[in-house]
């Protein structure tokens, strides 16, 4: 364990040009997350070490959910050793890829079929694709009021070349029969208690038959990581985490809605609440529809509340921009508490299901007090919130970040 | 750009030494019903997301939460524990 007053003297620096580290430089623990995270996290606060992991943000042991810290979000592509952890029930066994198979059967399928680890890999086309893989509750724990959940601060996501054969292509081996509605999935993990729901989840066919899904068995060039899914995984490019099935195992071709707690009572928003494009009708109740592709955000990566900063000297601030697969336009950035606002560099565009690095190099005239924001809009013309569109469960933050620095 | 690689250091220093993740060391304040807490929560998860959950959630959140332990999750906490288990929450975890 790694606590928080330990961490204090190295957390500070992220890498801004002109900053100032005061002695007592960011005694707020930047590391662990914005200090609007609930006092009880904070108050406990540390870094851990999971098997095969750098040490992350605990948020909780068991089932493990970790998180990255925000320094890491200045590469391009997060190393697998610092990808962040989520998992939802506790008995997670660690897979044997040589005896691993995956069966893909239902009712809406032709034929059962099941694949080896060898088989998947060398029967279909492998490709690879950026994309951003980003738990929908991502920001959860800067929900004001506060809402139940896991905590997260902004680390519950990370950027990743993703390789792997299309999901569409196994599945035409099953032999779709045309009533199929949606494909369920299911990887190892199960509950401690027998009658604890298992953590099932489907997508509609439609997106399930888009070329850019995949069944990866590699991130970064390497083997998944256990703790992301050996030996694979789904990408969903576009759509939030909880559709990324870890361990995969089992594909359901299923002509009828998949039932479950974590497809009727986990992972809902209000109907009409958020501008979301790609929907899951099939799930849709009068109240509520399953969440879907991410919305458009934005982030800084080397600038957190609370660093100094030199009046007059160069600043070059660093940050992320993301939505659900459409791209981004355009990032802004004003440093007068949103009066004004100007546009950011953008970095090489990785593909639109990647996050978008972007630059701001500016300088503050006076010292005083500022704060900082960053707003992102992508190519069809969507854009962050500045204020909080409530959820019960706390998915979709993408309030405006308001970073506040001091300038001497 | 020093600071940095100190605490890139310092991360991999960390690593090596192997302290691997151990919910052991989680304590939780003290009070009644606590070993009935570390008892029924504790099957099924580590007890940080008490702390962590904390101390914004009001009577009503933290009834609902053990209720949606019972039924959602079928945590086996028999009806006479659950006022106890909720009243620590609500006193050590609740909202001042």
């Amino acid at each position: 364990m790694f606590s928080r007053r330990r961490f204090i003297k190295s957390s500070a620096a992220l890498g801004a040009t002109g900053l100032l580290i005061p002695s007592m430089a960011c005694s707020r623990d930047a590391m662990f997350g914005p200090n609007e995270l609930p006092q009880g996290f904070l108050d406990s606060a540390s870094l851990e070490i999971l098997p095969g992991k750098l040490p992350l943000v605990r948020k909780s042991f068991r089932p493990p959910n970790f998180e990255t810290p925000v320094n890491y979000f200045q590469e391009a592509f997060t190393p697998n050793n610092v990808f962040f952890v989520r998992y939802h029930v506790a008995n997670i066994p660690e897979v044997d890829g040589a005896a691993w198979k995956l069966k893909i059967g239902g009712d809406a399928a032709g034929k059962a079929i099941e694949l080896t680890l060898d088989e998947l890999k060398t029967q279909f086309e492998q490709v690879e694709i950026n994309a951003l893989c980003m738990c929908s509750g991502n920001r959860r724990g800067l929900f004001q009021p506060h809402v139940a959940g896991v905590q997260w601060g902004h680390g519950a996501m990370g950027n990743a070349r993703w390789k792997g054969v299309r999901l569409k292509d196994v599945l035409a081996k099953a032999e779709l029969k045309k009533e199929v509605l949606e494909i369920g999935l299911d990887g190892t993990d199960s509950g401690v208690m027998d009658k604890s729901p298992d953590y099932v989840k489907s997508i509609p066919v439609w997106k399930a038959l888009d070329e850019n899904t995949l069944i990866a068995f590699e991130m970064n060039g390497e083997p998944l990581p256990h703790w992301n899914g050996y030996p694979v995984r789904l990408v969903v490019p576009g759509w939030t985490a909880t559709y990324w099935m870890k361990h995969l195992t089992a594909i359901n071709v299923s002509a009828k809605p998949v039932e479950g707690f974590w497809m009727k009572q986990g992972y809902r928003i209000p109907k009409g609440k958020f501008p979301i494009v790609q929907r899951f009708v099939s799930q849709d109740t009068e109240a509520n529809t399953p969440v879907t592709e991410m919305v458009v955000n934005s982030m800084f990566t080397n600038i957190i509340e609370g660093l100094q900063f030199a009046a007059d000297t160069s600043i070059d601030a660093r940050g992320v921009a993301w939505d659900g697969g459409f791209g981004i336009a355009t990032v802004e950035v004003s440093i007068d508490n949103g009066q004004t606002w100007r546009r950011a560099e953008l970095g090489k565009d990785l593909g639109k299901f990647s996050w978008r690095q972007w630059s701001f190099r500016f300088r503050f005239d006076q010292p005083g007090q500022y704060f900082l924001m960053a707003r992102a809009t992508n190519i069809i013309g969507t854009t962050q919130t500045f204020e909080l569109i409530p959820n019960p469960a706390g998915y979709h933050h993408n309030v405006v970040q308001r970073i506040k620095v001091d300038v001497s | 750009m020093a600071r940095y690689t100190l605490k890139w250091s310092l991360l991999c220093c960390l690593a090596s030494t192997g302290v691997l993740a151990d919910e052991s060391n989680i304590r939780l304040k003290s009070g009644p019903g606590l070993e009935k807490v570390q008892a029924y929560c504790s099957a099924c998860h580590s007890l940080d997301y008490i702390q962590m959950n904390s101390p914004f959630p009001d009577r009503k959140l933290w009834e609902a939460e053990v209720n949606k332990m019972i039924n959602a999750f079928a945590a086996p906490i028999p009806k006479e524990d659950v006022p106890v288990i909720v009243e620590y929450l609500v006193q050590q975890y609740g909202k001042p």
